[in-house]
């Protein structure tokens, strides 16, 4: 039926029209052109779920296993899924109260409902074994695989290091951790920790919005899964290790053995060690307040961080020095009355015949003979002043990697400490000090200080006759290469020439006929080199000091040893060094009475007394 | 027996057609929406698809019984049927059951109604009774005032449930009264107001101002094309907002810019609209008066949207207007929907592999949000048939409208019409983001009984009254 506003219809229509030819548009650009959209659905439904590798083994230079995994599980939980539940029995199995039952669980729930939180981190497999007979009672809870660090042999805690869950300042710095991850904190583990770490693996899963997975993202085609970490091949000889270690029960101080010929660090001691299963896994936090309130500080890697007056055992240096320089030839000889003397200042030097040259001075270990080469040094003409002298001296002995880090792969390496000129400007006033004054050095004392691995380095490039590798503890690593640095070269400011007569000197005060300082570390056919030390210490007794390296010609093993407060190097440190060659070049040890009376020394139980009677 | 068959010709099968269609569509979305993997079956009733297949067969057998019932029926029935309902929606005050904060649903035996939905049909009906009955003039006054109290009686009770969404429907009659011969103008100041609202939120109060003097300067130079009255009004416009400045400038110079300005416009305008009058020029003076109204207007949706709503009212029109935008907040649902449809595509995820709106992602998924599945899972090419679908649906229901002989169900036809398009619209475009959330659902498509049942209705009736259009009613 017409009526006079039926036009009005086509009105009524364009209104229609018009909002859904605008919607139309609307709807094109949301879903066709504009592609953020599609982003924000994958992201939003998909869940990644990280599947944890496990890091790599460690082993040691002849394949031994040094660091395996061990599984252990964490139990998860999701509250939104919890049905009432036999406590008692729950916490019988997992040997939890019931309080903490009841933490763990408000604690998740004010998280969320819906998406899982751990309740209980390291379950042993043991445990597992039970509770996963029993789990189908406990719904809600289910258990994530990770891995903890095992070790089959209770030896090399320091170099080894330790792994521990990533906190809140790792994750700002190193966005590839997120939370739950674990890190290398000390030692390989933190050192190799990118090659160990492996990559975490993720599983791809649909979720709904409360975070409960609802199968597979199209059926696994985006699932990456887990690649273990790269296995390593460590310098260390375990065997070596073992027994270094053992070597120094209740001894303080430190032993690094080296390969000559590498640089690869074979055995690196610290003693007081501990077993390194104490910093595994939930009892860690707890295990490692103990060890660092130990008085003796277990925690203190000795090897690379311990500051300790070179000894006597530096005069090898001080002699490479005058030969290269000119002062002396290999048969200057100097007179030791027993004593050097030169107007109030005396250094006195032990009985021994008399004029002794280089070998001999090193044999016997002449102060006199080394004080006179030091001073002749310092205030030789040539060099126009005392510091002129001093710096081509300090200069030689940085040379042997003294006083500076010798960044291998071993973290938090302290620099030692070669006196810089400036130093004594300022102590003494500039040009106002003479050698006289800086005569302590010519022996390894005074201002000079050096770390286990700086003697045993230096001890290999004498070994090399001047040249050495920068030490390393890695051998090989499983599809990678080693740091190309550890293959090079670093040559000493000596030449090669010069170093048999100190070497001479070496081999006699350990094997010498006729008396030498390091007659305790001889064994018969091993050639050993060595130079002993006693290392004035301003805190207690001196401390026992060795470096040694074995065989004479084409040397498989450098060595330096430190027992600290144990008196002279020729009576703990020497045959300490001893052993460990022996162990080393022949597999076994011929010595029973030597290994019992070092097994048998105690120097800890010694320093507590005293430091006892000093507070009494 | 003649009349059945002679119903049964006259029906209109292509709305019937499209009506079945449409529910199937519902229906399908509902079970892709809600899917389950226990509950396979489309046809098991534990699931929101199960039950809305028994919904469907009962909004069938309901559309049937209204097929059979007599057409004088609803022509008499309708001012009781509005009562009724009247008298429903304040019973639903006392007794309905509290449903998120809002009092508007009646639980009978587990059937949960909604009286809201049912006063919708009953307006209708009353309109179309009352307007076409003495063939009254809607020019006059009195008429109109009648009209609009048939329209906006539910509104109040509704808003005291309060169901806002719900009672936004009835403006949506406004354009049946346009059919029968509304002026245009209030069409076009309703039109005008609603942007201006929207501009009024949107701009800072200065910038507004100067649109609206702008505009309508221009507008009258446009329109009258008489460049030297425009002048000379812009120059005694500005004048009066000058000497008001001023004025407030000697006397009390701490009063805000915005009041200052708000006043000297208002004077100006005022000024012009005595001397339009003076001088008899008609357009200028109803241009005046519109801007004054529009001024006025302008900072009275300020005030309101700052003093009077909701925070949760204000928040989703602070949504739509691009000004809150964070997504775990109150534009959740918002952002969840758009991305779910966004990330349909040209063609869409196809079916069943929607996963946004299956994972619960979307809000509401099966009822008001019922569109995001189908943009997700059917891209955009399945909203465009869709979109289709209604436009085609509203088109042949404006010819059914256009044919009919009586007064009564031509009124009664556009009063469904025009509240099936408002439903879509603002359903659509609330999903996509473009209409604040208000929560109605899709006609035919979005789950719930009680909406399937009214719309249902509505629409049958309309088709009975159609396929009866040959009889003697006027």
């Amino acid at each position: 039926m017409k009526d006079r506003y039926s036009n009005r219809q086509y009105i009524i229509g364009a209104i229609f029209l018009l909002p859904v030819m605008f919607f139309i548009v609307k709807l094109f650009f949301l879903q066709v052109i504009d592609p953020s959209y599609k982003l924000s659905a994958s992201s939003n439904v998909l869940r990644n779920v990280t599947q944890y590798p496990s890091r790599g083994l460690i082993y040691d230079r002849n394949g031994e296993l040094l660091v395996l995994n061990q599984p252990v599980y964490d139990l998860m939980v999701v509250p939104g899924q919890l049905a009432p539940f036999d406590t008692a029995e729950f916490a019988q199995i997992l040997e939890i109260d019931k309080d903490y039952i009841d933490s763990e669980i408000r604690k998740a729930r004010e998280y969320s409902m819906f998406r899982s939180s751990v309740f209980l981190k390291q379950i042993s497999s043991l445990t597992y074994a039970v509770l996963q007979e029993k789990l189908y009672k406990f719904p809600g809870f289910y258990v994530q695989p990770r891995t903890l660090r095992n070790y089959p042999r209770d030896i090399a805690a320091h170099v080894l290091g330790y792994v521990g869950e990533v906190n809140r300042r790792i994750i700002t710095e190193k966005p590839d951790y997120s939370q739950g991850d674990y890190i290398g904190i000390t030692g390989v583990e933190n050192t190799y920790e990118e090659e160990l770490r492996g990559e975490k693996g993720v599983n791809v899963f649909l979720v709904d919005v409360h975070n409960r997975i609802m199968g597979s993202y199209q059926d696994g085609r985006f699932d990456a899964p887990a690649v273990v970490g790269n296995n390593i091949t460590l310098s260390i000889d375990a065997v070596i290790q073992e027994y270094g270690e053992k070597l120094m029960q209740n001894k303080i101080g430190s032993i690094v053995a080296i390969e000559p010929a590498t640089g690869e660090i074979i055995s690196l001691v610290s003693a007081p060690s501990y077993h390194p299963e104490l910093l595994v896994g939930r009892a860690r936090t707890r295990n490692f307040s103990q060890l660092a309130g130990d008085t003796l500080n277990p925690l203190f890697n000795r090897a690379l961080m311990a500051h300790y007056p070179a000894g006597s055992a530096f005069k090898v240096i001080n002699g490479l020095i005058a030969l290269q320089e000119g002062i002396v030839d290999e048969y200057t000889d100097y007179i030791c009355p027993g004593h050097y003397t030169v107007g109030r200042l005396t250094v006195r030097c032990r009985y021994h015949s008399s004029p002794k040259a280089l070998s001999g001075a090193v044999q016997v270990s002449c102060n006199t003979y080394f004080c006179h080469i030091f001073r002749n040094l310092l205030d030789h003409p040539k060099y126009g002043s005392v510091t002129n002298g001093f710096n081509v001296w300090a200069d030689h002995v940085r040379s042997f990697g003294l006083g500076e880090r010798l960044d291998g792969d071993f973290p938090n390496e302290l620099r030692g400490n070669v006196p810089l000129a400036s130093y004594y400007d300022r102590f003494y006033g500039e040009n106002r000090w003479r050698s006289l004054q800086l005569v302590s050095l010519a022996i390894g004392q005074g201002e000079l200080s050096v770390t286990p691995i700086q003697m045993a380095n230096m001890t290999a490039a004498i070994a090399n006759r001047g040249y050495y590798f920068t030490p390393h503890i890695l051998k090989s690593i499983e599809n990678a290469e080693i740091d190309k640095a550890f293959r090079e070269k670093t040559m000493t400011s000596i030449d090669s020439v010069w170093f048999e007569p100190v070497i001479e000197g070496m081999f006699r005060a350990v094997n010498g006929p006729d008396g030498g300082t390091a007659r305790l570390a001889e064994v018969r056919g091993l050639d050993i080199c060595g130079k002993t030390g006693t290392a004035e210490n301003p805190h207690g007794d001196d401390h026992s000091v060795f470096i040694g390296f074995a065989p004479r010609d084409n040397p498989q093993i450098a060595i330096a040893v430190y027992a600290e407060n144990a008196g002279w190097g020729s009576t703990m440190a020497a045959p300490i060094a001893s052993l460990i060659i022996e162990k080393y070049l022949t597999g076994s040890v011929s010595r029973k009475w030597l290994e019992d009376r070092i097994l048998s020394a105690d120097f800890i139980n010694r320093v507590i007394a005293v430091s006892d009677e000093q507070e009494n | 027996m003649s009349r059945r068959i002679n119903l049964w010709a006259n029906i209109d099968w292509i709305t019937v057609m499209v009506y079945l269609l449409m529910i199937i569509i519902g229906w399908v979305s509902i079970y892709s929406a809600v899917y389950n993997d226990d509950h396979q079956s489309i046809f098991d009733t534990s699931q929101r698809y199960g039950k809305q297949l028994i919904w469907m067969i009962a909004a069938l057998l309901v559309g049937a019984a209204v097929l059979m019932t007599d057409n004088k029926f609803f022509f008499f029935f309708a001012y009781p049927f509005y009562t009724f309902t009247i008298f429903l929606l304040i019973a639903v005050l006392f007794l309905g059951t509290e449903v998120n904060a809002s009092q508007s649903w009646f639980n009978f035996a587990g059937i949960q109604i909604q009286p809201a939905e049912f006063a919708k049909l009953a307006t209708a009906l009353a309109l179309a009774q009352y307007l076409s009955t003495t063939k009254r003039k809607i020019h006059d006054v009195r008429n109109l005032l009648t009209a609009g109290v048939i329209i906006f009686l539910p509104v109040l009770f509704i808003l005291l449930q309060p169901d806002v969404g719900s009672s936004l429907v009835f403006f949506a009659f406004i354009l049946v009264l346009y059919r029968e011969g509304l002026s245009g103008y209030v069409l076009f100041l309703m039109i005008l107001f609603g942007v201006l609202s929207v501009l009024a939120l949107l701009m800072n109060e200065i910038n507004m101002l100067a649109l609206l003097v702008g505009t309508s300067f221009v507008s009258y130079f446009a329109v009258s094309g008489k460049f030297k009255v425009a002048f000379k009004a812009i120059l005694i416009f500005f004048f009066c907002v000058i000497i008001v400045l001023l004025f407030f400038r000697l006397f009390s110079p701490d009063t805000v810019l915005d009041v200052q300005l708000i006043i000297g416009a208002t004077g100006g305008s005022l000024i012009l609209l005595l001397l339009a009058l003076l001088y008899r020029r008609n357009n200028a003076a109803m241009l005046a008066g519109l801007l004054i109204a529009a001024i006025l207007y302008t900072y009275s949706v300020d005030y309101v949207f700052d003093n009077v709503l909701m925070p949760h009212q204000k928040s989703r029109i602070n949504i739509v207007l691009g000004f809150d935008d964070d997504p775990l907040g109150q534009s959740y649902n918002i952002n969840q929907s758009k991305i779910a449809i966004g990330s349909g595509g040209l063609a869409g995820k196809g079916f069943l592999q929607g996963t946004q709106t299956k994972f619960n992602f979307v809000p509401e998924q099966s009822t008001d949000f019922i569109f995001c599945t189908i943009g997700e899972e059917w891209g955009f090419a399945g909203s465009l048939m869709l979109h289709a679908l209604f436009i085609f649906l509203l088109f042949r229901l404006i010819y059914l409208a256009e044919r009919q002989r009586s007064h009564f169900a031509r009124i009664y036809g556009y009063s469904v019409i025009a509240v099936f398009f408002f439903h879509i619209v603002i359903n659509i475009g609330m999903t996509i983001g473009v209409v604040p959330v208000i929560g109605i659902p899709l006609p035919f498509i979005s789950y719930g009984g009680s909406s399937l049942w009214a719309f249902t209705i509505m629409l049958f009736i309309f088709l009975k009254l159609d396929a009866g259009r040959m009889g003697s009613l006027r």
